[in-house]
Protein backbone atom coordinates (compact mmCIF):
# COMPACT_ATOMS: atom_id res chain seq x y z
CA UNK A 1 0.00 0.00 0.00
CA UNK A 2 2.82 2.43 0.57
CA UNK A 3 4.46 1.30 -1.96
CA UNK A 4 1.89 2.05 -4.35
CA UNK A 5 1.36 5.34 -2.34
CA UNK A 6 4.87 6.51 -3.43
CA UNK A 7 4.51 4.97 -6.93
CA UNK A 8 1.27 7.69 -7.23
CA UNK A 9 2.84 10.56 -5.92
CA UNK A 10 6.56 10.00 -7.93
CA UNK A 11 4.04 9.63 -10.78
CA UNK A 12 2.62 12.47 -10.26
CA UNK A 13 5.78 14.81 -9.60
CA UNK A 14 7.46 13.41 -13.00
CA UNK A 15 4.32 14.04 -14.82
CA UNK A 16 3.77 17.61 -13.25
CA UNK A 17 7.55 18.28 -13.87
CA UNK A 18 7.27 17.32 -17.52
CA UNK A 19 4.01 19.16 -18.32
CA UNK A 20 5.79 22.53 -16.47
CA UNK A 21 9.19 21.89 -18.21
CA UNK A 22 7.96 21.73 -21.80
CA UNK A 23 4.05 22.16 -21.78
CA UNK A 24 3.49 19.31 -24.46
CA UNK A 25 3.51 16.99 -22.43
CA UNK A 26 0.46 15.21 -23.77
CA UNK A 27 2.25 14.91 -26.85
CA UNK A 28 5.19 13.02 -25.04
CA UNK A 29 5.79 9.38 -26.64
CA UNK A 30 9.01 7.28 -26.15
CA UNK A 31 10.39 7.20 -29.88
CA UNK A 32 12.96 4.56 -31.66
CA UNK A 33 15.70 6.46 -30.49
CA UNK A 34 14.67 6.09 -26.87
CA UNK A 35 14.17 9.74 -26.29
CA UNK A 36 11.27 11.70 -25.26
CA UNK A 37 9.85 13.45 -28.07
CA UNK A 38 8.23 16.68 -27.97
CA UNK A 39 6.09 18.75 -30.62
CA UNK A 40 9.53 19.65 -32.87
CA UNK A 41 7.93 22.73 -34.82
CA UNK A 42 8.22 24.83 -31.82
CA UNK A 43 11.65 24.87 -31.27
CA UNK A 44 14.51 25.97 -33.92
CA UNK A 45 13.54 28.44 -36.53
CA UNK A 46 15.86 31.19 -38.25
CA UNK A 47 18.31 33.55 -36.83
CA UNK A 48 21.10 35.86 -37.42
CA UNK A 49 24.13 35.77 -35.23
CA UNK A 50 27.78 36.60 -35.50
CA UNK A 51 30.63 34.33 -36.06
CA UNK A 52 33.79 33.89 -34.11
CA UNK A 53 35.70 35.92 -37.03
CA UNK A 54 33.19 38.57 -36.66
CA UNK A 55 30.86 37.68 -39.75
CA UNK A 56 26.98 37.66 -39.51
CA UNK A 57 25.95 33.96 -40.01
CA UNK A 58 22.45 32.54 -40.40
CA UNK A 59 21.11 28.95 -38.60
CA UNK A 60 21.45 27.64 -42.87
CA UNK A 61 25.53 28.95 -42.66
CA UNK A 62 25.58 26.97 -39.19
CA UNK A 63 23.55 24.08 -39.29
CA UNK A 64 24.72 22.48 -42.17
CA UNK A 65 24.94 19.12 -40.65
CA UNK A 66 23.64 17.42 -37.51
CA UNK A 67 24.30 19.61 -34.88
CA UNK A 68 24.07 20.04 -31.09
CA UNK A 69 23.42 23.69 -30.37
CA UNK A 70 23.63 24.57 -26.50
CA UNK A 71 23.15 28.58 -25.09
CA UNK A 72 25.60 29.68 -22.25
CA UNK A 73 27.32 31.97 -21.28
CA UNK A 74 31.45 31.70 -21.15
CA UNK A 75 31.96 33.91 -17.89
CA UNK A 76 29.82 30.65 -16.25
CA UNK A 77 33.73 28.78 -15.48
CA UNK A 78 31.69 25.45 -13.71
CA UNK A 79 28.34 24.38 -15.31
CA UNK A 80 28.83 25.91 -19.41
CA UNK A 81 32.37 23.99 -20.03
CA UNK A 82 31.25 21.30 -17.82
CA UNK A 83 28.17 20.78 -20.66
CA UNK A 84 30.18 21.81 -23.68
CA UNK A 85 33.07 19.07 -22.82
CA UNK A 86 30.38 16.59 -23.01
CA UNK A 87 28.79 17.94 -26.34
CA UNK A 88 32.62 17.75 -27.46
CA UNK A 89 33.22 14.69 -25.88
CA UNK A 90 29.88 13.45 -27.83
CA UNK A 91 30.52 14.93 -30.58
CA UNK A 92 34.39 12.98 -30.51
CA UNK A 93 32.48 9.30 -30.04
CA UNK A 94 30.39 9.84 -32.95
CA UNK A 95 33.17 11.33 -35.25
CA UNK A 96 35.13 7.95 -33.83
CA UNK A 97 32.22 5.96 -35.48
CA UNK A 98 32.70 7.85 -38.88
CA UNK A 99 29.57 10.38 -38.16
CA UNK A 100 29.84 13.54 -39.35
CA UNK A 101 28.36 16.02 -36.08
CA UNK A 102 28.44 19.29 -35.31
CA UNK A 103 28.43 21.22 -31.73
CA UNK A 104 27.39 25.32 -31.43
CA UNK A 105 27.71 27.34 -28.58
CA UNK A 106 25.27 30.11 -28.67
CA UNK A 107 26.27 33.31 -26.08
CA UNK A 108 23.77 34.58 -24.22
CA UNK A 109 25.65 37.13 -22.28
CA UNK A 110 26.43 39.40 -26.04
CA UNK A 111 27.70 42.56 -23.57
CA UNK A 112 30.97 40.63 -22.66
CA UNK A 113 31.25 37.50 -25.05
CA UNK A 114 33.15 38.87 -28.29
CA UNK A 115 33.41 36.51 -31.36
CA UNK A 116 37.20 36.36 -29.83
CA UNK A 117 35.72 35.40 -26.30
CA UNK A 118 33.12 32.82 -28.08
CA UNK A 119 36.30 31.53 -30.19
CA UNK A 120 38.45 30.78 -27.67
CA UNK A 121 36.15 29.66 -25.38
CA UNK A 122 35.09 26.72 -28.12
CA UNK A 123 37.83 26.07 -29.32
CA UNK A 124 39.15 24.54 -26.05
CA UNK A 125 36.66 22.00 -26.21
CA UNK A 126 36.07 21.03 -29.47
CA UNK A 127 38.50 22.17 -32.63
CA UNK A 128 35.35 22.26 -34.60
CA UNK A 129 32.48 23.71 -32.09
CA UNK A 130 31.34 27.19 -33.59
CA UNK A 131 30.76 29.78 -31.11
CA UNK A 132 27.90 32.61 -31.66
CA UNK A 133 27.38 35.57 -30.22
CA UNK A 134 25.84 39.27 -31.43
CA UNK A 135 23.49 42.07 -30.64
CA UNK A 136 21.40 41.67 -27.85
CA UNK A 137 18.46 41.65 -30.18
CA UNK A 138 20.44 38.93 -32.26
CA UNK A 139 21.08 36.91 -29.41
CA UNK A 140 17.39 37.14 -27.74
CA UNK A 141 15.55 36.27 -31.30
CA UNK A 142 18.05 32.93 -31.70
CA UNK A 143 16.90 31.94 -28.16
CA UNK A 144 13.26 32.54 -28.45
CA UNK A 145 13.26 30.15 -31.68
CA UNK A 146 14.97 27.69 -29.26
CA UNK A 147 12.74 28.06 -26.65
CA UNK A 148 15.35 28.85 -24.73
CA UNK A 149 15.84 31.29 -21.44
CA UNK A 150 17.98 33.44 -20.29
CA UNK A 151 18.28 36.77 -17.67
CA UNK A 152 21.03 38.76 -16.94
CA UNK A 153 21.20 39.46 -12.86
CA UNK A 154 20.79 43.17 -11.78
CA UNK A 155 23.45 44.30 -9.14
CA UNK A 156 26.71 44.25 -10.93
CA UNK A 157 27.98 45.83 -13.36
CA UNK A 158 31.33 44.09 -14.76
CA UNK A 159 31.00 41.07 -12.75
CA UNK A 160 27.07 39.89 -13.22
CA UNK A 161 26.19 36.33 -13.76
CA UNK A 162 23.48 35.00 -16.17
CA UNK A 163 20.51 32.71 -15.69
CA UNK A 164 20.08 30.06 -18.83
CA UNK A 165 18.91 26.82 -19.93
CA UNK A 166 21.20 23.89 -20.10
CA UNK A 167 19.49 21.85 -22.73
CA UNK A 168 21.39 20.94 -25.61
CA UNK A 169 19.40 20.40 -28.76
CA UNK A 170 19.89 17.82 -31.86
CA UNK A 171 19.51 20.01 -35.23
CA UNK A 172 19.03 18.09 -38.46
CA UNK A 173 19.75 20.75 -41.61
CA UNK A 174 16.94 19.70 -43.18
CA UNK A 175 14.30 18.65 -40.83
CA UNK A 176 14.92 20.98 -37.76
CA UNK A 177 14.56 20.07 -34.26
CA UNK A 178 14.85 16.17 -33.55
CA UNK A 179 15.10 16.17 -29.55
CA UNK A 180 16.92 17.48 -26.80
CA UNK A 181 19.25 16.29 -23.76
CA UNK A 182 19.51 17.35 -19.97
CA UNK A 183 22.19 18.12 -18.06
CA UNK A 184 22.52 14.67 -16.93
CA UNK A 185 22.79 13.01 -20.08
CA UNK A 186 26.24 11.89 -20.43
CA UNK A 187 28.31 11.54 -23.59
CA UNK A 188 28.11 7.90 -24.28
CA UNK A 189 24.02 8.51 -24.51
CA UNK A 190 23.85 11.70 -26.54
CA UNK A 191 26.59 9.57 -29.17
CA UNK A 192 24.20 6.72 -28.52
CA UNK A 193 20.47 8.99 -29.68
CA UNK A 194 22.61 11.32 -32.02
CA UNK A 195 23.60 8.28 -34.05
CA UNK A 196 20.25 6.50 -34.12
CA UNK A 197 18.66 10.17 -35.41
CA UNK A 198 21.41 9.91 -38.16
CA UNK A 199 20.68 6.53 -39.00
CA UNK A 200 16.80 6.85 -39.52
CA UNK A 201 17.21 10.26 -41.52
CA UNK A 202 16.75 9.27 -45.37
CA UNK B 1 58.78 15.90 38.89
CA UNK B 2 55.45 16.67 40.93
CA UNK B 3 55.74 19.91 39.85
CA UNK B 4 56.01 19.40 36.36
CA UNK B 5 53.10 17.12 36.49
CA UNK B 6 51.19 19.85 37.94
CA UNK B 7 51.80 22.45 35.50
CA UNK B 8 51.87 20.21 32.72
CA UNK B 9 48.35 18.91 34.00
CA UNK B 10 47.25 23.32 34.38
CA UNK B 11 48.24 23.74 30.77
CA UNK B 12 46.31 20.80 29.59
CA UNK B 13 43.43 22.13 31.88
CA UNK B 14 44.07 25.58 30.02
CA UNK B 15 44.27 24.37 26.42
CA UNK B 16 41.59 21.75 26.43
CA UNK B 17 38.88 23.95 26.40
CA UNK B 18 40.12 26.18 24.14
CA UNK B 19 41.25 23.20 21.16
CA UNK B 20 37.50 21.54 21.42
CA UNK B 21 35.69 24.83 20.61
CA UNK B 22 37.89 24.51 17.42
CA UNK B 23 37.47 22.84 14.12
CA UNK B 24 39.88 20.70 12.75
CA UNK B 25 39.82 21.71 9.05
CA UNK B 26 42.41 19.82 6.30
CA UNK B 27 41.50 20.61 2.43
CA UNK B 28 41.79 18.09 -0.45
CA UNK B 29 42.67 18.78 -3.74
CA UNK B 30 42.13 22.36 -4.75
CA UNK B 31 42.25 22.55 -8.17
CA UNK B 32 40.91 24.88 -10.66
CA UNK B 33 40.66 24.29 -14.40
CA UNK B 34 42.21 25.52 -17.24
CA UNK B 35 40.65 28.34 -18.77
CA UNK B 36 40.40 29.76 -22.41
CA UNK B 37 43.14 32.53 -23.50
CA UNK B 38 40.39 35.22 -22.76
CA UNK B 39 38.42 33.89 -20.51
CA UNK B 40 37.23 36.59 -17.80
CA UNK B 41 36.49 34.34 -14.87
CA UNK B 42 37.34 30.24 -13.56
CA UNK B 43 36.42 28.05 -10.91
CA UNK B 44 38.17 26.93 -7.69
CA UNK B 45 37.17 23.23 -6.41
CA UNK B 46 38.15 21.41 -3.26
CA UNK B 47 37.31 19.30 -0.78
CA UNK B 48 37.16 20.22 2.62
CA UNK B 49 36.79 17.95 6.00
CA UNK B 50 35.96 19.07 9.87
CA UNK B 51 37.84 16.36 12.15
CA UNK B 52 36.58 18.70 15.59
CA UNK B 53 33.51 18.72 17.53
CA UNK B 54 32.68 22.10 16.24
CA UNK B 55 30.04 23.05 13.04
CA UNK B 56 32.72 25.72 11.26
CA UNK B 57 31.87 27.58 7.88
CA UNK B 58 34.19 28.87 5.34
CA UNK B 59 33.09 32.42 4.83
CA UNK B 60 35.24 33.36 1.96
CA UNK B 61 38.43 33.13 0.04
CA UNK B 62 41.27 35.58 -0.86
CA UNK B 63 43.22 35.37 -3.61
CA UNK B 64 44.81 38.10 -5.74
CA UNK B 65 41.88 38.82 -8.11
CA UNK B 66 39.95 41.95 -8.82
CA UNK B 67 37.01 39.60 -7.09
CA UNK B 68 36.58 36.15 -5.23
CA UNK B 69 33.53 35.14 -4.16
CA UNK B 70 32.14 31.98 -2.85
CA UNK B 71 29.18 30.63 -4.97
CA UNK B 72 26.99 27.89 -5.68
CA UNK B 73 24.81 26.73 -9.17
CA UNK B 74 21.26 25.84 -8.63
CA UNK B 75 19.17 24.28 -11.21
CA UNK B 76 15.01 24.66 -11.51
CA UNK B 77 13.20 23.09 -14.61
CA UNK B 78 16.84 22.95 -16.88
CA UNK B 79 17.44 26.50 -15.90
CA UNK B 80 21.01 27.17 -14.08
CA UNK B 81 21.40 29.81 -12.03
CA UNK B 82 24.81 30.53 -10.34
CA UNK B 83 24.99 32.61 -7.25
CA UNK B 84 26.93 34.28 -4.59
CA UNK B 85 26.53 32.88 -1.54
CA UNK B 86 27.38 34.11 2.60
CA UNK B 87 28.85 30.90 3.32
CA UNK B 88 30.01 27.13 2.93
CA UNK B 89 28.94 25.31 6.06
CA UNK B 90 31.61 22.43 6.99
CA UNK B 91 30.15 20.10 9.67
CA UNK B 92 31.76 18.90 12.74
CA UNK B 93 32.98 14.89 11.54
CA UNK B 94 31.61 16.02 8.09
CA UNK B 95 32.99 16.77 4.60
CA UNK B 96 31.82 19.71 2.00
CA UNK B 97 32.98 19.11 -1.56
CA UNK B 98 33.67 22.32 -3.85
CA UNK B 99 32.47 20.16 -7.15
CA UNK B 100 31.92 21.39 -10.88
CA UNK B 101 28.10 21.47 -10.59
CA UNK B 102 27.35 23.02 -7.06
CA UNK B 103 30.10 24.73 -4.88
CA UNK B 104 32.52 26.32 -6.54
CA UNK B 105 35.74 29.57 -5.37
CA UNK B 106 34.60 32.10 -8.42
CA UNK B 107 38.05 33.92 -9.35
CA UNK B 108 36.91 37.42 -11.28
CA UNK B 109 38.51 39.69 -13.73
CA UNK B 110 41.16 37.03 -14.92
CA UNK B 111 41.26 39.65 -18.20
CA UNK B 112 44.64 38.75 -19.56
CA UNK B 113 46.07 36.27 -17.35
CA UNK B 114 44.27 32.67 -17.79
CA UNK B 115 44.97 29.77 -15.92
CA UNK B 116 47.18 27.26 -17.22
CA UNK B 117 47.82 24.06 -16.61
CA UNK B 118 50.82 23.64 -13.92
CA UNK B 119 49.95 27.00 -12.93
CA UNK B 120 49.42 27.49 -8.99
CA UNK B 121 46.93 30.02 -7.63
CA UNK B 122 47.77 31.13 -3.67
CA UNK B 123 44.58 31.38 -1.86
CA UNK B 124 43.32 32.09 1.68
CA UNK B 125 40.06 30.36 3.05
CA UNK B 126 38.66 31.78 5.90
CA UNK B 127 36.77 29.94 8.39
CA UNK B 128 34.55 30.72 10.66
CA UNK B 129 36.30 29.24 13.78
CA UNK B 130 39.31 27.87 12.54
CA UNK B 131 40.20 31.66 10.92
CA UNK B 132 42.74 31.54 7.90
CA UNK B 133 43.84 28.26 6.12
CA UNK B 134 46.39 28.90 3.23
CA UNK B 135 45.74 26.56 0.30
CA UNK B 136 47.18 26.28 -3.49
CA UNK B 137 45.13 25.58 -6.24
CA UNK B 138 46.50 23.30 -8.88
CA UNK B 139 45.55 24.18 -12.15
CA UNK B 140 44.73 21.24 -14.19
CA UNK B 141 43.25 20.08 -17.42
CA UNK B 142 39.63 19.20 -18.02
CA UNK B 143 38.95 15.51 -17.02
CA UNK B 144 36.07 14.93 -20.42
CA UNK B 145 39.42 15.41 -22.88
CA UNK B 146 38.98 13.02 -25.79
CA UNK B 147 42.46 11.82 -26.68
CA UNK B 148 42.99 12.98 -30.54
CU1 LIG C 1 30.37 31.16 -10.09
Amino acid sequence: MKAVIIGTTTLIAAAGLGLYTWNVSQNAKQTPCGDTAVASSAIGGPFELVSETGETVTDTDVITKPTLVYFGYTFCPDVCPLDSARNAQAAYLLEDEGYDIGTVFISVDPDRDTPQVVGDFTENFHENMIGLTGSAEQVSVASKAYRTYYRKQDGDDEYYLVDHSTQTYLMMPDTGFATFFKRDHTPEQIAEITACFMDTEV
Amino acid sequence: MKLNTLIASAFLILVAPAAWAESNITVMHPTAFETAPTAMAGGGFMHISNDGDTDDTLLSVEADFPRVELHTTEFTDGVAKMMHVEGVPVPAGGMVALEPGGYHVMFMGLQGDPFEVGETIPATLIFEHAGEVDITFEVVERTMEHNH
